[in-house]
C-alpha cells in the first residue's frame, strides 16, 4: 500500500493557487493590468468582463460539454419535479396536464403502502446506522495496528475488492452461499437439517441488508480512516506511553480524537444520504423477501411511477424524499459547525 | 511503480507547496514504547481479519470452482464444489452457444468504452476549464458540487430520457453516466496541482488552451486519467438500474440485466439463454456470474494501484 500512497498532497484550495492575475501574466497581451482597473471602475468593469470573455474563450467551450450534461440530466430534470403538484399523463406533457396543488402529497401520506414504505426506509436506516457505520472504523483500527506490512497488505487487497463488484453479483454471491439452493443450506440438508431461510425471511431482512453491505463496503470505507489514522503524529502516542498510557487510553485520548473530524464528516454524508437506504440492493431482493419488508422509499417510487403509471405520486414521493435529504444533510452540517467541526461546506465551497 | 499521481515526479523540478504526507504504511519494527498485544486481543484480531477475508474469498472461489467443475463431481457433491477434480469449461461452452450471453457482453462492452471515452472527454475538458480563476469558472463548479447534495429523481430523469426518445437505445446506458461530481473533483484538485509556470511559458510560447490541455496537462496527469477512467469502465460496467429502466428490448440487455434475470431471479436460465442440452443448471447459472466476475478481476490490479490516492484527493477536497 505503501507505494502508491506516498503522495496524498494536501490539496491546496482553487483561490490560492494561481496568485496572478486570471491566469495571465499582467502587461503581457491581452490581461488588463491591475492598476488599470482601479481608475475607472465602471467602464473598465464592462470593458473587462468583454476582454474575459476574449480571453476565456477557449475555457468557456470546454465547459460546454458538462454544462449540456448538467442541463439535460440534472437541472432540467430537478424542474421536472413539477409533475409532483400535477395530475400528470404522458400524452397530454408537462404543459396541458392538470394542475392539483398539494393532492399528491396528501393522497401519499393517507397511501398505507407508502407509509408502509416510510417506515420500512427509517427502519433500515437506523440499523445501518448503528450496526454498519463503526464497523470500517473497527477494521480499519485493527488494521492500522498490525505489525506486519505483508499481512497488512493483503488483506486490503482482498478487502477492497468487492467495492468493485455489482449488486447483482454481489447478491447473485449471497444467493448462491445462503439461498434456499446454496451452499450453506445444501450443507445443512447433507447433515439432515432444515434449512435456513436467510434470504427470504422478511424479519431478518435488515440484517441481512447490514451483512451485504459490511460485505461490499465496510473494507473500501475503511481506506478514509487508515488515511486519517496515518495522519495522526507517531510521537504523541510515545510520549503518552511514556506517560504510563495503556493500549485503551491511548485510543480513548489520542486515536479517537484524531479520528473525530472524519467520523464527523462522515456522519454528515451518512445522514444526507439516509434515506437512500440502498436502491439496488431492495430491488434485487424485493421479490425474495416481499414488498412489506423490503419496500422502501425508492423502490416504491420506482414500482408507482414507472411499472405502475402513477407519474405524478411517484414523482412526488421521490420529490418528498430528496427534500428531506437535502433538509438533513443542511441540519447535520450545522449541528458539526455548532461542535466545532468543519463539516462538508466549511466556510466555502470548492 | 512506474507512473505516480505526486506532483514531485514532474518533469519541473519545483517543490510542491504541499508538505509530504506522512505515509499510510507502519513502521515494520515495533516501536519500543508500544506493549506487546494480549494473546485475547490477538486471537480476536486474528479472527476478525480472517473471517472477514474468508467470507470474500470463500464464495467467490465457489463460484468459479462450481462453474468448472464436471457433471459427476457436482451430483456427488450436492450441487458446491469449492475446487474441481476436472476442471472442464463445459458450462463455458454451452453459455456461449446461445445467443444472449455474448450477445449481452457486446452491450456491455460498448456502454463501457464508449461511456468511458466520452466520460474522459466530459470530465477533462469540464475539469481543465474550471481549474484556473476564469470566467464562469466558480459558478460552473458550485453547480456541478450542488449535484453532490440534491438529486434530480428517478421519475423526472426517466421523463427526460424518454424526451430525448432514447428509451430502449444504448444512449440512455451511456448519456447519464458520463459526468461524475466525484470524479470531476478528483480530476480539477490534480489539475490544480499542476505547476503554473508550465502553463503559464507555453501561453507566452502562444500555445491556446486547447493546446496546453492537449501537450501539457494531460500528458502530465496519466495517472489520474488513468483512475478516473477505471472508476467510470467499472461504473458502466457494473450499472443494473439503468437497464432495468430504460431497456425492454431482450437484445440489447447488458451483462448485469442478464445476471439479474437469470440466475438472482432464476427464471429457467436454459430458455432465456437459448441454450437446448443442459447441463447441470447450477454451474451454467455460476459461469455466468464468473463472466460477469472476470473484467472487474482483472482490472482490479490496476485499479488498487491507484485508487487509494483518488479517494483521498477527492476526500480532502470534501
Amino acid at each position: 500500500m505503501n507505494s502508491t500512497t506516498e503522495a496524498v498532497p494536501a490539496l491546496p484550495d482553487a483561490d490560492r493557487v494561481p496568485a496572478h492575475a486570471g491566469g495571465r501574466i499582467p502587461g503581457l497581451g491581452k490581461g488588463k493590468p491591475a492598476k488599470a482597473k482601479r481608475s475607472k471602475p465602471r467602464t473598465q468593469a464592462k470593458q473587462s468582463f468583454r476582454s474575459r470573455l476574449r480571453r476565456d474563450k477557449q475555457m468557456l467551450l470546454m465547459m460546454v460539454p458538462g454544462i449540456v450534461f448538467l442541463l439535460l440530466f440534472f437541472y432540467i430534470p430537478i424542474l421536472g419535479n413539477v409533475i409532483a403538484f400535477q395530475d400528470y399523463q404522458p400524452f397530454l406533457g408537462i404543459g396541458d396536464s392538470l394542475w392539483v396543488g398539494w393532492q399528491n402529497f396528501v393522497d401519499l401520506f393517507a397511501n398505507p403502502d407508502f407509509l408502509q414504505a416510510f417506515w420500512n426506509t427509517l427502519y433500515l436506516a437506523a440499523w445501518q446506522l448503528v450496526f454498519l457505520f463503526p464497523v470500517p472504523l473497527v477494521l480499519a483500527l485493527i488494521v492500522d495496528s498490525l505489525i506486519s506490512m505483508r499481512i497488512r497488505r493483503v488483506f486490503q487487497s482482498i478487502a477492497y475488492l468487492p467495492h468493485f463488484l455489482s449488486w447483482v453479483l454481489v447478491i447473485a454471491l449471497f444467493q448462491q452461499m445462503l439461498g434456499g439452493a446454496g451452499f450453506i443450506n445444501n450443507t445443512l440438508r447433507q447433515f439432515g437439517m432444515d434449512p435456513i431461510p436467510f434470504m427470504t425471511n422478511p424479519d431478518t431482512f435488515p440484517v441481512l441488508v447490514v451483512v451485504q453491505m459490511i460485505w461490499k463496503d465496510a473494507g473500501w470505507a475503511m481506506i478514509i480512516f487508515l488515511a486519517a489514522l496515518a495522519s495522526i503524529d507517531a510521537s504523541l502516542y510515545e510520549a503518552a506511553a511514556a506517560d504510563g498510557a495503556g493500549r485503551w487510553r491511548r485510543m480513548w485520548h489520542i486515536t479517537l480524537p484524531g479520528l473525530r473530524p472524519v467520523i464527523v464528516l462522515l456522519l454528515i454524508l451518512r445522514i444526507g444520504d439516509i434515506l437512500s437506504v440502498g436502491f439496488e440492493q431492495f430491488i434485487l431482493q424485493r421479490d425474495a423477501v416481499g414488498a412489506g419488508a423490503a419496500e422502501v422509499l425508492d423502490t416504491f417510487t420506482y414500482y408507482t411511477g414507472v411499472v405502475g403509471g402513477g407519474w405524478s405520486s411517484g414523482a412526488a414521493a421521490g420529490l418528498a424524499k430528496g427534500v428531506v435529504s437535502a433538509l438533513l444533510i443542511y441540519a447535520a452540517n450545522k449541528l458539526a459547525h455548532r461542535f466545532g467541526e468543519d463539516g462538508i461546506f466549511a466556510k466555502k465551497v470548492g | 511503480m512506474a507512473i505516480t499521481l505526486s506532483p514531485e515526479k514532474l518533469p519541473l523540478g519545483r517543490k510542491p507547496k504541499a508538505r509530504k504526507p506522512k505515509e499510510l504504511s507502519y513502521n515494520p519494527k515495533r516501536p519500543v514504547w508500544k506493549e506487546r498485544p494480549s494473546p485475547l486481543y490477538q486471537t480476536i484480531k486474528t479472527l476478525v481479519l480472517v473471517l472477514f477475508g474468508a467470507s470474500i474469498i470463500v464464495p467467490i472461489l465457489l463460484v468459479v470452482s462450481t462453474s468448472l467443475a464436471d457433471k459427476d463431481q457436482l451430483a456427488k457433491a450436492g450441487g458446491f464444489v469449492l475446487w474441481p477434480e476436472r476442471p472442464t469449461l463445459e458450462a463455458y461452452q454451452t453459455i456461449f452457444n446461445g445467443p444472449m450471453v455474448l450477445n449481452s457482453l457486446g452491450v456491455s462492452a460498448f456502454v463501457t468504452i464508449v461511456g468511458t471515452i466520452l466520460a474522459l472527454f466530459v470530465t477533462i475538458t469540464m475539469a481543465y476549464a474550471t481549474s484556473r480563476p476564469v470566467l464562469f469558472g466558480r459558478p460552473v463548479v458550485l453547480a456541478v458540487l450542488f449535484t453532490l447534495l440534491f438529486a434530480p429523481g428517478l421519475i423526472p430523469s426517466f421523463l427526460m430520457i424518454k424526451q430525448l426518445g432514447l428509451l430502449d437505445s444504448l444512449w440512455s446506458l451511456i448519456l447519464p453516466g458520463i459526468f461524475g461530481a466525484f470524479n470531476f473533483v478528483v480530476m480539477r484538485s490534480f489539475f490544480m496541482n499542476i505547476p503554473q509556470e508550465l502553463i503559464e511559458s507555453a501561453r507566452i510560447d502562444g500555445a491556446s488552451d486547447w493546446t496546453i490541455l492537449w501537450r501539457i496537462v494531460i500528458p502530465l496527469s496519466k495517472a489520474v486519467i488513468a483512475v478516473v477512467g477505471l472508476f467510470y469502465a467499472v461504473g458502466f460496467w457494473n450499472s443494473f438500474f439503468n437497464a432495468l429502466l430504460y431497456i425492454n428490448d431482450h437484445s440489447k440487455w447488458p451483462i448485469q440485466l442478464l445476471l439479474r434475470n437469470f440466475v438472482v431471479q432464476g427464471s429457467g436460465a436454459a430458455d432465456g439463454l437459448g441454450i437446448s442440452s443442459v447441463p447441470p443448471s447450477q454451474s451454467i447459472q455460476m459461469a455466468v456470474v464468473v463472466v460477469a466476475l472476470v473484467p472487474i478481476l482483472m482490472v482490479y490490479p490496476f485499479l488498487q494501484k491507484h485508487f487509494t490516492k483518488g479517494v483521498l484527493t477527492g476526500a480532502v477536497k470534501g
